[in-house]
């Protein structure tokens, strides 16, 4: 996906720049914007390792264990058809965690676990193309974005000069958390238009 | 509130874990060097990812494509009410992280971090996933082809966040 977005960018931008007469512009442009992520990957490099660090010792008190395990009345809510001793449980938990945290790398990997557990364990004889409701529930909430503390958005602030980089914190959350409720309102109510169909 | 929660929220979450890790009688300092040392590596890792989305922005930035595109996405951004900036940055948040984390450094370095379009953009990024992107790797994983709900519901959530960032921005300043 990554290789069509990124070759039509800059081909649209060098064909642009011919039709436009400004090549000249273009060029400084390339240079200066490649000089430009070096800084910023610079600076970047002591808030995101602080916040990492600051994870890490989160990590391994136990903090993600101890969270997901708190986690069990909202997983029964959001997963009803997943009984309390479902393998499933656990990795989806630690994922909606980590996701929180905005330890991406400790949630991706949890996430996969997560699906194909939920895949192996479907009942016998249906079709295993078909996405189940748990499935369709963790993906749609995984995806409404769960990140209390976007770290790098503040780093990018910090970097472009904002005069108080944290001050989005507060909106994030809320619009997170708006988002997230759709996602869930969303979920239920196609489980529940399921079950109805069913009966 | 708001202002409060955002000034309150990493000292928080900082002062909580750390004392999280003393209490679990953790070695709190080498655990935090452990996972500093990571988070280096991480942000050494995108570098090249950031320098070739980067440069491809700067590119359609300085030839004046990004601005005829805001000149015709003008039209639907009025119908939509979200400002013409934002519509390409909102498209390319659904496919890949990294190309639209580029268009919103070019809406830093062009408006500001502090203005509405800067905020707003800061505010959508941090409360939206890359939702096509996702749907692949996971569904990906465990050969799923039939993805019923998943993708309205992914984008109707993502449309919220999106129209929550830009209501609460441009309602509270």
């Amino acid at each position: 996906m990554l290789n069509y977005l990124w070759g039509i960018m800059i081909l649209t931008g060098m064909l642009w720049g011919v039709a436009n007469n400004n090549l000249e512009v273009v060029t400084q442009s390339l240079l200066e914007s490649a000089g430009e992520a070096v800084t910023l990957s610079l600076t970047m490099i002591g808030i995101m390792s602080f916040w990492n660090g600051i994870l890490e010792v989160g990590n391994r008190a136990g903090l993600i264990a101890w969270l997901a395990g708190k986690l069990n009345p909202v997983l029964s809510f959001l997963f009803p058809e997943l009984e309390r001793d479902h393998p499933a449980r656990l990795p989806i938990a630690v994922n909606i965690v980590a996701n929180m945290l905005g330890l991406g790398m400790a949630a991706t990997p949890a996430g996969l676990e997560a699906m194909k557990l939920l895949q192996q364990e479907r009942p016998p004889g249906c079709d295993l193309h078909r996405a189940t409701d748990p499935m369709c529930t963790f993906l749609i909430i995984n995806i409404s974005s769960l990140q209390l503390v976007p770290v790098s958005m503040i780093a990018y602030r910090n970097q472009y000069g904002s005069a108080d980089p944290a001050a989005i914190l507060g909106l994030a959350l809320l619009a997170t958390s708006c988002s997230t409720l759709v996602a869930v309102i969303f979920c239920k109510l196609m489980g529940a238009r399921r079950r109805a169909a069913k009966r | 509130m708001i202002q409060w929660i955002s000034r309150m929220l990493v000292p928080l979450i900082v002062s909580y874990i750390v004392g999280f890790g003393l209490l679990s009688r953790r070695p709190v300092f080498d655990d935090f060097l452990a996972g500093a040392k990571d988070g280096m590596q991480t942000v050494i890792g995108i570098l090249p990812t950031l320098i070739g989305l980067m440069t491809a922005v700067g590119v359609l930035r300085a030839s004046g494509f990004l601005d005829t595109l805001s000149g015709w996405l003008a039209v639907p951004a009025a119908w939509l009410h979200l400002p013409a900036p934002l519509i390409p940055l909102t498209l390319i948040r659904l496919i890949s992280n990294s190309a639209a984390t580029g268009l919103m450094l070019d809406i830093f370095s062009r408006y500001g971090p502090d203005s509405l379009l800067g905020m707003s953009a800061s505010v959508m990024m941090s409360s939206t996933e890359t939702v096509f992107y996702c749907i692949s790797i996971y569904f990906g994983s465990v050969h799923i082809t039939k993805t019923r709900y998943v993708l309205p519901g992914a984008l109707l959530a993502t449309a919220a966040g999106i129209a929550a960032s830009i209501y609460f921005v441009f309602f509270t300043n």
